[in-house]
């Protein structure tokens, strides 16, 4: 059996990126996609705990996860292209109109 | 049983006349605000005419309890007011002199903007004078000496436009301040000692006390403290500089307010006072002697001015010098005589010299008068009648009343009546030389052809209630007042001219009934005094005849007339026979002619020793030290603290969303840190 710190290690590795992705990138796609990994990797320590600890709650959490994913893919992606039909641009700094 | 007397509307009654002229007076038409004015301001003087005639089945002294005001364990204040023989007489001044020259306001005023806030505030003089002369304690007493302070500043500053009126108020508020102070300590000492305010419990503490028993010293200082304020609200040395600059205020204003009444507070209170004084012998020596040197020195001054109400102002400093003579050699009833035929004389002398100066368009320099004699001839003969009454000539009330006060202080000290003696010279002169001046000679003024360009802003349309024609009678334009004018002149006159024989002594054939009046107020503290003759020997021969008898008293009244009568020849001679004297005289005087003629310097001393080092020193420590280093600069420099600050967190919000992000990131990994490291421990 694999020891539980591998499951989290990765878990870990998954967020971090997820973070660095977020951070650095400009295309709201990417930011997109990053945030989708960040939640993957906090689904991962989820299922691995359950599987540790033999919990069912762990599993219902990252159902929930999933499913409030889905709905923001959903949203987030209308905004999206609602955004470049405006703006004819996916770069996050030159969506600045709220600012002063 | 006492009648109820219903006392409390005499103050009351100005006061609702004040309110409703103040509050709705700007809407009223100008008659009905004089009418307001006049009703309230009456109905006032004939409470106290219904009073004075129950006055004799009154069991005296009659307090009149309304509420009660302040109560702190054994110490009491009430409202509370107190008649008897002196606040009666007082009362009758007030209210009587006040309501003669409230018709002559009238006149006077008719033509002045903000014509309803004068009356308000004469009405409010009215009250607070009348509070002070009824209240039963000290405390009461000082509500009434600080409200008719204020009266006095706001209409002085009437005319608040003018900055010369303006400071002149403030310079009366400031410098009564400085006596009120002293008021105020002795207040505070009364409380200590005696543990109360009131007139007849004070009274009886003090009442067994003797000059070498314990506890003179503090009636001593009472007593000077006293007489501080006393100097502050009475000018008299070396607080007096405020009333010559009080006439900025309207003419009516001088002559009820800083001629007639408020000024005289101060001997009222002193009077009242009376058992406190008598018992610090110190104290009144000191009265006497700052009496005697005000009487003289704004005598001297007096003879030097050339505004005709400045020789007026300082004609009341010096006779208010003979009323604190009278107190300071215990001869209160005096004191509060010479005080009714003063307000009689100078009241009238006051407004008849407005009459003039309205004659003449506003002119009050005297030597742009003269000749007037036969143009306004109302005024001429009332103000000859005040002049004489004031000179001192018999059987004018003035008379008697000085005479009386001049005789007292022989008694007491022949320094005293010297200098009063000469005073009474240097009055008569000063005011024959207004009299000549003002009347007789060559009209030197430039008023006709100007008075004729403003006459009809000056008040001569129809709508002028009693108004005769001023122009028909072919001199020009100076012509004598209006009814509602002369009317309070003509009885002002009548008063000064009988006013004194009240008081006709014994010497002459009289019964002196004014003193015998009085006699139960300032006789009682004799009789509980038990004795002890050195507090105020005089008193002891209060009512009856000294050892000296009549024929002395007669020679000193002889010495006295002829005194008055030697000012009048001088004055003739000088102003009359021979004007050009006076410049020749002047001249050859030099220094000494300009000294007084600068009134001494005294303004200018006062401006060096305490107003400029006052300002110098408010500007340096109060308002750059305090107010702006301390005050100013904690605001200031908490409100730039705060803009630096937050200047500097500002770059934070940089409107960069990946920034914000990673402050969250970064918080997030504090936080994490944080906690690995605590579990770790």
């Amino acid at each position: 059996m694999v020891p539980i710190s591998y499951y989290l290690i990765l878990s870990g590795i998954l967020f971090a990126c997820g973070v660095t992705g977020f951070l650095i990138k400009r295309n709201i796609i990417s930011i997109f996609m990053s945030i989708e990994l960040m939640l993957n990797g906090v689904n991962l320590s989820f299922v691995a705990f359950a599987a540790q600890w033999h919990a069912l709650s762990g599993q219902i959490f990252v159902f929930f996860v999933m499913v409030v994913a889905a709905a923001e893919a959903a949203v987030g992606l209308a905004v999206i292209i609602a955004v470049y039909r405006t703006r004819e641009t996916l770069n996050v700094d030159q969506v600045d109109l709220l600012k002063l | 049983m006492t009648p109820d007397l219903h006392l409390w509307l005499i103050p009351v009654l100005p006061l609702v006349g004040a309110a409703i002229n103040g509050f709705l007076g700007k809407k009223f038409s100008r008659q009905t605000v004089a009418a307001v004015a006049l009703l309230f301001s009456g109905a006032a003087f004939a409470m106290v005419l219904f009073v004075a005639s129950r006055f004799s089945s009154l069991t005296t002294p009659h307090v009149e309890f309304l509420a009660t005001w302040i109560r702190a364990g054994a110490f009491q204040v009430d409202f509370s007011f107190y008649l008897d023989q002196l606040s009666l007489v007082m009362l009758l001044v007030v209210t009587g002199v006040g309501f003669l020259i409230h018709i002559y306001s009238v006149g006077y005023m008719w033509e002045e903007g903000g014509f309803y806030r004068f009356f308000a505030y004469l009405n409010v003089f009215m009250f607070f004078m009348l509070t002070l002369v009824l209240a039963s304690n000290y405390l009461l007493m000082f509500i009434g000496w600080e409200g008719v302070g204020l009266a006095s500043y706001l209409l002085i500053g009437f005319w608040f436009t003018r900055d010369s009126a303006a400071s002149a108020g403030k310079k009366a508020f400031i410098v009564n301040r400085v006596g009120d102070f002293g008021f105020l300590i002795a207040l505070f000492l009364l409380i200590r000692h005696f543990g109360s305010l009131n007139f007849e419990q004070v009274f009886q503490s003090v009442a067994p006390i003797t000059p070498e028993s314990g506890g003179a010293g503090l009636l001593t200082t009472v007593g000077l403290l006293l007489m501080v304020g006393a100097a502050g609200k009475s000018a008299q040395i070396p607080l007096y500089v405020w009333l010559p600059d009080a006439m900025e205020g309207p003419t009516p204003v001088s002559a009820l307010i800083h001629a007639a009444t408020m000024v005289t507070a101060g001997v009222y209170m002193v009077s009242r006072s009376h058992v406190i004084f008598e018992r610090a012998p110190m104290a009144l020596t000191v009265v006497a002697i700052i009496g005697t040197l005000t009487a003289l020195f704004a005598a001297t001054i007096g003879i030097t001015q050339t505004d005709i109400k400045r020789v007026l102002a300082y004609s009341t400093v010096s006779q208010l010098g003979y009323m604190f003579i009278a107190c300071g050699v215990g001869a209160f009833s005096a004191a509060i005589f010479h005080l009714m035929t003063h307000a009689f004389f100078k009241g009238l002398l006051f407004l008849a010299a407005g009459s003039v100066i309205h004659a003449v368009n506003g002119e009050q320099d005297m030597r742009q008068m003269g000749g007037l004699r036969t143009k306004i001839p109302w005024t001429f003969w009332t103000m000859t009648i005040a002049t004489f009454a004031i000179a001192g000539i018999p059987p004018f009330a003035g008379f008697f009343s000085k005479d009386e006060i001049l005789w007292r202080a022989y008694q007491a000290s022949w320094v005293y009546w010297f200098i009063g003696l000469f005073t009474a010279f240097l009055t008569s002169f000063y005011m024959f030389r207004l009299w000549f001046m003002t009347f007789f000679g060559e009209y030197r003024g430039t008023a006709e052809e100007s008075h004729e360009d403003s006459a009809h802003d000056l008040a001569h349309d129809d709508t002028r209630a009693g108004a005769p024609a001023p122009h028909g009678q072919g001199h020009g334009g100076i012509h004598e007042s209006p009814r509602l004018m002369v009317i309070p002149l003509v009885m002002l006159a009548v008063l000064s001219f009988t006013g004194g024989w009240i008081g006709v002594p014994a010497s002459l054939g009289g019964s002196n009934r004014f003193e015998r009046f009085l006699g139960p107020i300032f006789h009682s503290a004799i009789v509980t005094e038990g004795g002890s003759a050195t507090a105020a020997p005089e008193k002891e021969t209060d009512g009856h005849e000294p050892q000296t008898g009549h024929g002395t008293e007669l020679l000193f009244t002889g010495i006295s007339v002829f005194a008055g009568l030697v000012g009048f020849v001088l004055a003739w001679l000088l102003y009359y026979h021979d004007p050009q004297l006076p410049q020749r005289i002047a001249a050859g005087l030099g220094g000494l002619y300009e000294a007084v003629v600068h009134k001494y310097y005294i303004d200018e001393l006062y401006a060096t020793l305490f107003v400029k080092p006052l300002i110098a020193g408010s500007a340096l420590i109060l308002w750059h030290g305090i107010d702006q280093d301390v005050i100013d600069a904690s605001v200031d420099n908490g409100a730039q603290g705060a803009n630096e600050v937050s200047d500097s967190i500002r770059h934070m919000q940089s409107g960069n969303l990946r920034s914000y992000a990673g402050w969250v990131a970064a918080g997030a990994a504090v936080v994490i840190a944080y906690m690995v490291w605590m579990g770790t421990r």
